[in-house]
């Protein structure tokens, strides 16, 4: 019993160590690949303090945090002080602790553990409902999100509360329905079941279900509060949105919860539909390892993440930001009967499918990748055709025909 | 909005056609701008150790500064036309009887406040002797504001400081 608990208090420590000190690198990345994309060099004074050492400007990291610590913490007189204090803690918690359930690595040799035990990578080990976990946690960030708009007192914060609430919990919806296929196809709720399912086939769940992981990436960047779905908190609209009236640590917390999410989204992405720590040829999919192959694991997992993470920060300079109603429109008429297609698809290929692979004679996943394809581009085309994001909400004209006379006369 | 204004000049948005509805237009677009940019050329100049350089330091508005003549003396001759023109008044000329034959007047003092300066050019277009000139040294800086209001010494060291660099920009003779 002290030793399961002295393992999880290690992992807990080391993952939250990592994730606190990736968060605050990922906040340099993010600026450096901005500047960047910007044709500008980003920050790269700042390195050992005290000396002329630059570094790259790596230092940064440290000097914001420092900032950070040592700026004013100002609650404002018209706020509502314990929900004030509330709403950054319960975002925060909210957003670590979805890493209790998230698999960082596949497990150690049992030769490491004590009592010749294998260490799963993971803070809890076998929780059967890990993806439920996941989304009631990011159920409750809605909270934290609410909880400080509505605290501030804010007009701004507040109107960057209500498009979080609403958004939020429209694109829980397609997340959800590009889960329910990747259920489907490996029987599980466990994560790290989900990567074992893909290893051992061999073929990654978005080879198989592309329709499913596009509904899912748009939902996770919407869920994530990335730009092009960053309404909730749109400086040119809503001077900073929900935290507008934060400051200190408090939106430091805010700030880091929302770096969190984005290094969520992206994990789940990766174990859901690209495998997780699983890549051909290198890491294998067998259930006990030896370390170098765990190490490769481990590897290969955090590569990807990074990967996808790069791909927020690109994203992030490549396309305006939708309109609320348009946002809403793709949650509701683009992305769920997208999802609704795959997991029919899906459901309809487990019953099915190797009935009809050993009709046509090829292999049951290679089928099923060309059907996904299929499905794919008939849905997506169909989804253009009805283009529910055009919405023209300008007012009637009054009469076509005499505009078009007069067009030209009398301007 | 009256819908049936006579002055709306109703114009229909461009046709998307199925690329644009699809995204797929709008997404391979803004992708390959991002990635154009992410390894194009940067603009930055690295401040300190690298020095942007005027394209023409003889257009270039930066610290006044007060010509000499050949003589070593001041070419200025008091008349007031640049602290008259200069829109911000900066400008602080106290005149004095001139010690020289060659004209009646000569600044006792001349003062600019470089903090008020909005380095306009009007000094320079006004003076009728190029006395005053703007030149391209543009990184002036100072512990306290008065060290910022610079006398005819500093303004004259200006040049002494320039003139090789930068020669006056236009040779016109002295008046009277």
């Amino acid at each position: 019993m002290t030793r399961e608990i002295l393992e999880a208090l290690i992992k807990i420590a080391i993952l939250f160590g990592g994730l606190m000190t990736a968060a605050a690198y990922l906040v340099l990345a993010e600026r450096k690949v901005a500047a960047w994309i910007q044709d500008r060099r980003g920050p790269n004074r700042v390195g050992i303090p005290l000396t002329r050492f630059r570094l790259f400007g790596l230092g940064q990291p440290i000097a914001d945090g420092v900032k950070f610590f040592f700026k004013e913490d100002v609650t404002p007189a018209h706020v509502d002080k314990v929900l004030y204090w509330l709403a950054p803690i319960v975002l925060f918690t909210a957003a670590v602790g979805i890493y209790a359930v998230i698999p960082f690595g596949s497990v150690l040799p049992s030769s490491l553990g004590l009592e010749g035990e294998a260490i799963h990578l993971v803070i809890a080990p076998g929780i059967d409902v890990g993806m439920i976990y996941v989304f009631a946690l990011s159920g409750i960030a809605v909270y934290g999100v609410l909880l400080g708009s509505w605290a501030s007192n804010n007009k701004y914060s507040f109107l960057g509360g209500l498009r979080s609430g609403a958004q939020l919990i429209s694109y829980e919806l397609p997340l959800g329905l590009g889960l329910l296929g990747v259920v489907l196809m490996s029987g599980s709720l466990r994560l790290e079941d989900i990567i074992g399912s893909q290893a051992r086939s061999g073929v990654w769940n978005i080879f198989v279900q592309p329709l499913g992981f596009i509904v899912f990436a748009v939902a996770a960047f919407a869920e994530a509060e990335r730009l092009p779905f960053d309404l909730p908190e749109c400086e040119q609209e809503l001077v900073g949105g929900y935290h507008t009236e934060y400051s200190g640590m408090k939106l430091m917390l805010f700030l880091v919860a929302e770096f969190v999410h984005m290094v969520t989204a992206s994990f789940l992405m990766v174990i859901l539909f690209l495998g997780g720590w699983h890549f051909w040829g290198l890491t294998g999919w067998e259930e006990a390892v030896d370390l170098p192959t765990a190490v490769v694991r481990i590897g290969v997992l955090v590569v990807k993440v990074l990967g996808l993470i790069f791909f927020f920060m690109l994203a992030r300079w490549s396309w305006p930001r939708f309109r609320f109603d348009q946002l809403l429109n793709i949650a509701w008429k683009a992305l769920l009967p997208l999802g609704l297609v795959n997991v029919v698809v899906v459901a309809f290929w487990i019953e099915y499918g190797d009935r009809l692979a050993s009709m046509v004679g090829l292999a049951n996943k290679v089928l099923m990748a060309g059907v996904g394809l299929v499905a794919l581009v008939v849905a997506w085309w169909a989804v253009t055709w009805a283009d529910p994001a055009a919405v023209d909400n300008r007012p009637v004209r009054w009469s076509a025909a005499e505009t078009v006379a007069g067009r030209g006369e009398d301007v | 909005m009256q819908t049936d204004d006579q002055q709306i000049l109703w114009i229909e948005e461009p046709e998307l056609g199925y690329s644009g509805k699809s995204y797929l237009r709008l997404f391979a677009e803004g992708m390959t701008t991002t990635i154009k940019h992410l390894f194009g050329p940067k603009q930055t100049i690295e401040s300190p150790e690298e020095r942007y350089q005027p394209p023409d330091p003889l257009l270039y508005r930066g610290v006044h500064r007060l010509n000499r003549d050949e003589q070593g003396r001041v070419k200025c001759v008091a008349c007031f036309l640049c602290a008259t023109a200069c829109p911000a008044h900066c400008i602080d000329i106290v005149a004095a009887e001139s010690p020289w034959p060659d004209r009646e007047k000569y600044p006792e003092s001349f003062t600019i406040d470089e903090l008020r300066c909005i380095f306009c050019g009007m000094c320079e277009e006004a003076c009728p002797v190029d006395a005053i000139e703007l030149t391209s040294l543009y990184d002036l800086s100072g512990k306290s504001r008065e060290e910022m209001i610079f006398d005819k010494e500093k303004l004259l060291s200006v040049y002494d400081q320039t003139k090789d660099a930068e020669p006056m920009r236009s040779k016109r003779e002295p008046l009277g």
